[in-house]
């Protein structure tokens, strides 16, 4: 009974939406930790490579990794699901398109959109960093991976800091409608709440802006020699 | 109203004969309407020139006129009872409009709401809604002394507030994914804020929460869309409310 009623709940469009909020603010708050970690490539290559090092030597890295791909994948999965919902109850569209103040925000229409690039650009991502080319490097007498060296290297590559930044961007706007609404799907405030819509801007600006700053400083800049 | 100054209104109109015909748009001209109009009264000019010419008006829903009953309901430029925030369609004016504007008018579309004819579309799903769980079941008799049963004065502003949607499905028509998310959470925020709604507050959400799935409304994106278009000015804090009680009941339960 009670199994069966928290099936129906979780499985209702408002419990549906509630995961998607859930693990939505789970993986912003990552993407907001991997941005500040991320700015150590400011401070020196050796604190960059003593933080990952730090990171990935700690055996709990396993647990967060797994609790990051369940949350991923359950954000995924339920949004395609709610889309393909969503589209089938409106099956026919309207002629004119809506606009003033009735119109949907472009950020939240094509919030499928950014989404799939995203997942694409978090493949690539692992594949290039996490699974890419490994320097080593010595730092205090350990030897550890020189992830510092792949990131400016790529950072170095046109091609790449143009979908970097593109992706940068969708991130950025994904977040600008996704965090705020996070908050509304889990019944704590309204979307439109004025202090939670100009948080969630600013979220946005600082996540995206923080990551964007890397390959803009290696690619114009010089930042890694 | 002393300057009665004419317009000519090229209308795009949503035609389909019945439920089953494909329906399609038909171009008209309406001259010599009066800017001082409404918008319902501009189509009975419309459809008194159909008439006349012996064809079929354009049949849209409408009974008060004055923006209280929910009856009138149609797509006007892509918005929900046109692009003036808090206006239903029988109290927008053509002084809104500029004399020679095309106008696309359209039926609200969602698979909820399936189109009858024109520019009329069957609302039952939300009577259905109702009937799930948007009342109090008890015989309250005559109506008890005001100050036997107190309600914090902010409370009966919020069910009050809530208790303003007449209905007429403008969230579900300018909702991009056609949810019908803000109307039942007015519905369920009228009653959750007041002592009468207690005993069956659980249940109440629970169950219209279900039949509006069962329905087949989509589900809520968090665009704002529907509060930027209810006539009726019914908020989003209802909809973060209807999330929050559908929790509440998960867990009393």
């Amino acid at each position: 009974m009670a199994m069966a009623s928290w099936k129906a709940y979780l499985g209702s469009s408002i419990g549906k939406k509630k995961l998607v909020g859930l693990t939505g603010l789970a993986l912003s708050l990552f993407t907001l930790t991997h941005m500040a970690g991320n700015l150590l490539m400011f401070v020196s290559a050796d604190a960059y490579n003593l933080y990952s090092h730090t990171l990935v030597s700690n055996p709990a890295i396993y647990l967060a990794e797994a609790g990051l791909v369940a949350f991923f994948l359950i954000h995924v999965i339920l949004t395609v699901q709610l889309t393909m919902d969503n589209r089938a109850a409106r099956p026919a569209g309207y002629q004119h398109a809506a606009h003033g103040v009735k119109k949907t925000s472009f950020a939240a229409k094509t919030a499928i959109l950014s989404g799939s690039l995203l997942l694409a650009f978090v493949v690539l991502h692992l594949q290039t960093f996490k699974f890419g080319t490994v320097y080593t490097t010595t730092v205090d007498g350990v030897e550890m991976r020189d992830i510092y060296t792949l990131v400016v290297e790529k950072f170095r590559e046109p091609g790449y800091v143009a979908w970097y930044l593109l992706s940068l961007v969708l991130l950025g706007m994904h977040l600008s409608h996704g965090f705020k609404a996070s908050f509304q799907s889990l019944g704590l405030f309204a979307s439109n709440h004025p202090t939670l819509a100009k948080l969630g801007w600013a979220f946005a600006i600082i996540v995206a802006g923080g990551f964007i700053t890397q390959p803009l400083a290696v690619y114009f800049f010089g930042l890694g020699g | 109203m002393t300057t009665s100054k004419q317009m000519t209104l090229k209308l795009k109109v949503w035609r389909q004969k019945n439920a089953k015909d494909q329906g399609r748009f038909v171009d008209y001209t309406v001259e010599g309407v009066n800017q001082a109009a409404s918008f319902l009264e501009m189509l009975d000019v419309l459809n008194e020139q159909l008439i006349r010419k012996g064809e079929e008006p354009v049949a849209f829903d409408h009974d008060c006129r004055e923006g209280i009953c929910g009856s009138c309901a149609m797509m006007i430029n892509g918005c929900a009872h046109g692009d003036m925030p808090r206006t239903t369609a029988c109290q927008l004016h053509l002084r809104h409009f500029n004399d020679g504007d095309t106008i696309v008018i359209e039926p609200w579309r969602a698979r909820a709401f399936p189109i009858i004819k024109d520019l009329v579309v069957d609302r039952s799903a939300f009577d259905r809604i109702i009937s799930a769980g948007g009342y109090v079941s008890t015989n309250v008799g005559n109506a008890p002394e005001a100050n036997s049963i107190p309600v914090p004065q902010q409370d009966a502003e919020a069910a009050m507030d809530a208790a303003a949607c007449i209905g007429c499905g403008a969230c579900v028509a300018q909702c991009k994914n056609a949810s019908a998310m803000l109307f039942v959470s007015a519905k369920v925020s009228q009653m959750a804020h007041l002592p009468q709604g207690q005993p069956e507050r659980a249940r109440r959400a629970r169950n219209m929460v279900a039949q509006m799935d069962k329905e087949k409304f989509g589900a809520c994106s968090n665009t704002g869309a529907c509060e930027a278009a209810c006539p009726k000015g019914i908020k989003l804090t209802n909809i973060a409310l209807l999330n929050r009680e559908l929790a509440r009941a998960q867990v009393k339960s």
